[in-house]
């Protein structure tokens, strides 16, 4: 084990290096540009690691794509504007089967926005942000120790299911610095299971291809169709969330990320006021723990959506709960940080609008 | 007992192509597949094929592939490379593919000097999609998207990329030729050789442009398809080594 | 003895594109009458392989430029 105080970007391009990460291609976008940096410096002391600067976003996922190919744990990072020019290379990756970690340190938008954090890049993460309706594992950590154990989940997830696994961070995680602890790095070469798929020569073997056209309807369907299976058993097992305080709450706050560190300070500062409100926080955000939040609206019967964006999620949560529970949002878009005092009060006003004090 | 002189290479499968009558990529896949025979590197050679009428080159050159999206087979090829240096990749593309959408990619890679050996088709038009205006459409061709010949001013001059990438500080060689008679189809043979090699030897960077016949979308006949490229195409692409540093860097 | 040489055509792959009858110096090709199974006329080549007054040469030139590799030569 390994303590350090490192400011976030610098801990996700770690704990990639540890996962056993041995391709990285990245381009300069405020506020991620310590990620390209660190794996510059880091991966230049390693003889078995790869680090190029594209020339663009584009051409770095397509880069990842390539080294996927090869057997290599890849990853690639941006901030939303690069995020949005990876789209196509994440879609083939999908449609490939290929394993990737793309992280996302998101900022303001929409367009060039600012470079102050935000989550307005939500839907673009969950929904597929590229043509043909792929998924991919969206992580959302909310602080540095968890950026270390979702970036090194994020490649077994990617290996596993041969699926690219998004890293959704936000400008002031990707900053700020906190002690994290890092777990002893693995080495590829030892400890990963031999892949057959790879392109490695065809040597004594028939020749390999790994391609996303498919032609024929029919069989282009039934590739959907087993995409399809795959979702579904990421759905079933890796859903992953952190309750707080909801044993005895009457109002839960969901949200995720940076925004679900302010919500706990307000949740802490209203519990002091003897007001029964706990948090809800999705870590993965698709799959989305859609089945947990339906059984949390059994028993708590009134949400408070809080997001850095105009409301994404929260249509998310809507279709969890149904008519189970009353669903308000409070959103702050374009880089502002709410202070847990602002989300107290917008806790406070639901509490005593529904009269459950 | 006859001697058989002539015969289809190993490291090309045996099937019809789906090619058009005449065209250039049936000439082209057999002398890349010749090249791999003779280097004897099927057992470590990664190909990546582009969006166009080669996507399908995997079905015929019988050697792992891995399909890019358009304009993007540099970058594809540049992540196998990196990671796998004692692979030999090359890249398959058309004019759309690398002069177009896929320029920054193909100036980058040449600037970098990635070990790869690219296989640039210049047929003057998007084949595949029926015909339309491609970068190295010549002034006055018509095609679907010149419909009264490629005005300079509207649809730009015929770039040529070669010459682009021969100023790259890490290209080491690049060459034209065409492969629409059979002393320049010999000559291009050399010219992929080449450009494996210098792939091989690690030097950097290497293309082969090879002006290709495409009888259908040109509306004419394969014989007067390749005439057109040998007495018209040239004038605009000349033919020849454009750039051969390797002298000066071994 | 002047060198001897003969063709074989695979009718089959053969799409008629006639680049092979352009550049055959002997002109020992021409285009068959008969379809093959995609609908094309593939190309013939006119001499017997035993005849003795055969003028193919072997040279190639037909097999190289042949863009479906559908043409394999004999000498001898």
């Amino acid at each position: 084990m390994d303590r350090r105080l490192m400011c976030g970007s610098h801990v996700i391009g770690e704990a990639a290096t540890r996962a056993g990460c041995r391709f990285y291609a990245g381009y300069p976008i405020t506020p991620q540009n310590e990620l390209p940096e660190y794996m510059s410096k880091r991966f230049a002391k390693m003889d078995d690691a790869i680090f190029i600067q594209a020339e663009s976003e584009l051409a770095a996922i397509n880069m990842v794509m390539g080294a996927s190919m090869a057997g290599v744990r890849a990853m690639t990072s941006s901030s939303s504007p690069g995020i949005s020019l990876k789209q196509e290379g994440i879609s083939y990756i999908a449609g490939m089967e290929l394993p990737a970690v793309i992280v996302n340190i998101m900022r303001g938008g929409p367009g060039l926005g600012n470079i102050a954090p935000s989550q307005q890049d939500y839907f673009q993460a969950t929904r597929g942000g590229g043509h043909g309706g792929y998924r991919t594992i969206v992580l959302a950590p909310c602080s540095g120790q968890e950026m270390v154990t979702l970036t090194m989940k994020a490649f077994d997830l990617a290996d596993a299911y041969r699926t690219p696994v998004l890293v959704l961070g936000d400008g002031l995680m990707g900053q700020m610095m906190e002690p994290v602890t890092f777990p002893d790095p693995i080495d590829p070469a030892a400890t990963l299971p031999q892949k057959d798929w790879v392109l490695d020569g065809a040597g004594g073997r028939d020749s390999r291809l790994i391609a996303s056209l498919i032609l024929d309807p029919i069989d282009m369907e039934q590739h959907n169709w087993k995409l399809a299976g795959k979702y579904k058993a990421i759905c079933e097992s890796e859903t992953r969330h952190e309750s707080y305080l909801l044993d005895d709450a009457v109002l839960a706050v969901v949200a995720f990320g940076t925004a679900a560190r302010i919500a706990k300070g307000a949740v802490n500062r209203v519990r002091k006021a003897g007001l029964k409100v706990g948090l809800f926080r999705p870590i993965s955000l698709w799959p989305f723990p859609e089945k947990e939040l339906k059984a949390l609206s059994s028993t708590i019967k009134h949400l408070l959506v809080f997001e850095m964006n105009l409301g994404q999620m929260v249509e998310d949560v809507k279709i969890s709960v149904g008519e189970q529970a009353t669903v308000d949002f409070h959103g702050r878009p374009g880089g502002i940080i709410s202070t847990p005092h602002e989300i107290a009060g917008e806790i406070t006003k639901l509490i005593y609008r529904y009269d459950t004090g | 007992m006859a001697k058989q002189v002539f015969k289809r290479p190993e490291a090309l499968k045996e099937n019809t192509t789906h090619y058009c009558p005449g065209c250039g990529h049936g000439i082209i896949h057999r002398l890349i597949a010749e090249v791999i025979d003779e280097l004897g590197i099927r057992d470590k050679t990664v190909g990546v094929p582009p969006a166009g009428c080669a996507v399908l080159a995997y079905n015929y050159i019988d050697v792992d592939m891995g399909e890019a999206p358009h304009g993007r087979a540099i970058a594809v090829a540049t992540g196998i490379k990196r990671t796998r240096p004692d692979l030999v990749v090359f890249t398959y593309q058309g004019d759309g593919d690398i002069a177009a959408i896929g320029t920054a990619e193909a100036i980058h890679a040449a600037s970098r000097g990635e070990r790869l050996s690219v296989i640039f088709v210049n047929n003057g038009v998007y084949g595949m999609t029926g015909g339309q205006m491609a970068p190295t459409t010549l002034l006055g061709q018509t095609t679907t998207t010149t419909p009264g010949g490629r005005l300079p001013l509207r649809d730009g001059f015929p770039l040529d990329l070669s010459q682009m990438l021969a100023v790259a500080g890490g290209s080491v060689y690049i060459e034209r030729t065409t492969v629409t008679s059979p002393k320049n189809i010999i000559r291009t043979k050399k010219a992929i050789k080449k450009a494996f090699q210098v792939q091989m030897d690690g030097l950097g960077f290497a293309l082969v442009e090879i002006l290709s016949q495409c009888p259908i979308n040109w509306k004419l006949s394969p014989v007067a398809a390749c005439r057109w490229v040998e007495e018209e195409v040239v004038k605009s692409y000349p033919l020849g080594v454009i750039k051969d540093a390797r002298e000066k860097s071994n | 003895m002047k060198n001897k040489g003969f063709i074989r055509i695979n009718e089959e792959l053969c799409k008629g594109c006639a680049l092979c009858i352009e550049v055959c110096p002997k002109g020992s090709i021409r285009i068959s009458k008969k379809l093959n199974i995609k609908g094309y006329h593939p190309a013939e080549y006119t001499e017997k392989e035993k005849s003795k007054n055969r003028k193919c040469t072997g040279c190639s030139l037909c097999a190289i430029i042949c863009p479906d590799i559908a043409i394999e030569v004999f000498h001898g």
